[in-house]
């Protein structure tokens, strides 16, 4: 009896240990990179770092300002945002509400396969196809530019927008609704007067959520985007935080203040994505409370 | 009705019909583009040799190769881990604080970037024992684990009590009741967290170009995890963006756009099988 007692106590154990694991690759990983982060920052110095307008690593008197990378990666986000989430919202609201059963899990798989798409595939369709265009269309030199990243980083949320949000609306009580259209309002009136805003803590969240994938979207961005780092500019080629990580990772000497200035780069885009996932949790806990 | 309600119904309606058909129109146009461009490309030649600068060939079958491995050596990590961190927090976990840590952190894991993993993982893994596949795998594996646990966490919670209380009534340890009751529950919810992983490990490239690299050398496994070497997505990259082979890119294109369909139609099968068999 007693060593089935020690028995099931060491599979507790481990157990235990296999449900830390997750917080520990946390910890791991802000660890890490707050380490590795901040030597450079106090090197450039904070003001420096974050604030200056140039990036020159390679240069004989480098200059490691990395506000155009943060300024291009909120830019980006933000037109992705503008052109994804009014496209997503109004997709989610018609797959959700209107559209028949059949129709719903046509589109709703297709949506499904946006998502899995790899963001390398993007990038290269992005490169030959969008690029092209943006230069014919703007009749710019390079179309590989800030509007082009916003594009292809629209249409990568967009799966998580439209299915995010019809979770939300799927989950607004019929009553609501038959109330709304017992009073007289039409289908589409008790939709977006009544369903949207009782869904409007996940319609957040799907938004927030977005926000997360485009900042921090490398791949795609660094196909498309030219990647020089310029202040942004829609039809300038720029670098994004995380296509700056990207890009000069391969050469740059481990050691060096252009490698620690990287990790730093690193670091900023995670405390962006922290205080993301913190919003997100917001919206998503204040669903559940209601 | 007056006229300004009538302009807002129509207005709205509108919108939703439209947007509703651009995002249906963007999907096929990337799937006909890409398929179009990429099927034409893909031989048995391409997928069944490495390259050679002899004889000016491209082929890709160490990249297909090193992914099967990647894949292959991520789950067989993964899987553990990520189902026994969920039968932690579904049959053991009391303390609420703890539980609601372990989700913070899951959820936390699942909202960084892939281009983290990759610096984090190269820190971890590839500066202490090399750029190679397995580090490759491990940097997947922290990425993957939050999916396989929710999954997996999602089906022990439609395992009824009943069954549990019934294993226990019969004299079963907390153990053999996991072994014998809890686990044979789950399956449906691996399996998922497996063929979502899957999907995500195909896709994932940001976090293997420095963990993993990007050599096209024919290994075995064994080799294979040891030493450096570039996943299909990797591949893709390096193709289009360093060497300007479109046409290779695309045909690699086409493969992932192939095993994404297949992907997603496995997972609707199997939720679809296992809905089915827990009605009855």
């Amino acid at each position: 009896m007693k060593r089935n007692r020690l028995f099931e106590n060491i599979v507790h154990g481990i157990f235990l240990i296999l449900g830390l694991i997750t917080v520990g690759c946390v910890l791991l990983i802000t660890v890490y990179l707050i380490i590795s982060g901040i030597p450079a920052i106090k090197e450039i110095g904070l003001f420096n770092f974050l604030f200056g307008k140039e990036w020159a690593s390679t240069a004989a008197e480098p200059k490691y300002g990395i506000l155009p990378f943060i300024l291009t990666s909120v830019y980006g986000t933000a037109g992705a945002i503008l052109i994804g989430v009014p496209i997503g919202f109004f997709a989610a609201v018609y797959l959700s509400k209107v559209a028949n059963k059949k129709v719903r899990a046509v589109i709703e798989a297709a949506v499904n396969l946006l998502a899995g798409i790899p963001s390398v595939v993007y990038g290269l369709v992005g490169m030959l196809v969008l690029v092209p265009v943006i230069r014919e269309i703007f009749n710019v030199p390079d179309g590989a530019s800030l509007f082009a990243a916003i594009i292809v980083l629209a249409i990568m949320i967009l799966p998580n927008i439209i299915k995010v949000s019809i979770t939300a609306l799927d989950a607004v009580p019929k009553e609501y609704e038959d109330a709304s259209l017992a009073l007289g309002a039409t289908p589409t009136e008790t939709f977006f007067k009544v369903s949207v805003p009782a869904a409007k803590s996940g319609i957040a969240a799907a938004v927030v959520l977005g926000v997360g994938r485009a900042i921090g979207e490398a791949m795609a961005v660094m196909m498309v985007a030219g990647n020089v780092a310029n202040m942004p500019s829609l039809f300038e080629s720029v670098r994004f935080l995380t296509t700056a990580v990207a890009s000069e990772m391969a050469y740059s000497s481990p050691g060096s203040l252009q490698r620690n200035a990287l990790f730093s780069i690193a670091l900023v885009l995670f405390l962006f994505i922290m205080l993301i996932n913190a919003t997100l949790n917001f919206f998503l806990k204040r669903d559940k409370e209601k | 009705m007056n006229k300004k309600r009538k302009l807002y119904i129509g207005f709205m309606r509108g919108a939703m019909i439209v947007c509703t058909a651009i995002t249906a129109a963007l999907v096929l146009f990337l799937m006909g583009y890409v398929l179009i461009n990429g099927i034409p490309n893909i031989s048995w030649e391409l997928l069944s040799t490495k390259p050679s600068y002899l004889t000016e060939r491209i082929g890709i079958l160490p990249d297909i190769l090193n992914t099967v491995y990647i894949v292959l050596a991520t789950l067989v990590i993964v899987l553990p881990l990520g189902v026994g961190a969920a039968i932690y927090l579904t049959e053991y976990a009391k303390n609420k604080k703890l539980v609601a840590m372990i989700e913070y952190a899951a959820e936390t894991l699942s909202g960084i970037p892939s281009i983290i993993y990759g610096l984090v993982g190269m820190l971890l893994f590839s500066n202490n024992f090399g750029t190679s596949l397995l580090a490759g795998a491990l940097t997947l594996v922290i990425m993957n684990l939050p999916t396989v646990m929710r999954t997996t966490q999602e089906s022990l919670k439609t395992v009824p009590q009943s069954y549990r209380e019934g294993a226990f009534g019969l004299g079963a340890g907390k153990w053999r009741v996991i072994r014998t009751v809890v686990l044979p529950g789950c399956v449906d919810g691996v399996i998922t967290g497996c063929i979502l992983s899957v999907g995500r490990i195909l896709g994932e490239s940001a976090a293997l170009l420095f963990t993993a690299g990007f050599a096209h050398a024919l290994n075995g496994i064994f080799t294979g995890l040891t030493s450096p070497g570039a996943t299909l997505t990797v591949a893709l990259y390096v193709y289009a963006k360093e060497e300007g082979e479109f046409g290779i890119a695309f045909a690699i294109a086409a493969i992932l756009m192939i095993l994404t369909l297949l992907i997603n139609l496995s997972a609707t099968l199997v939720g679809k099988y296992f809905a089915k068999r827990r009605n009855v």
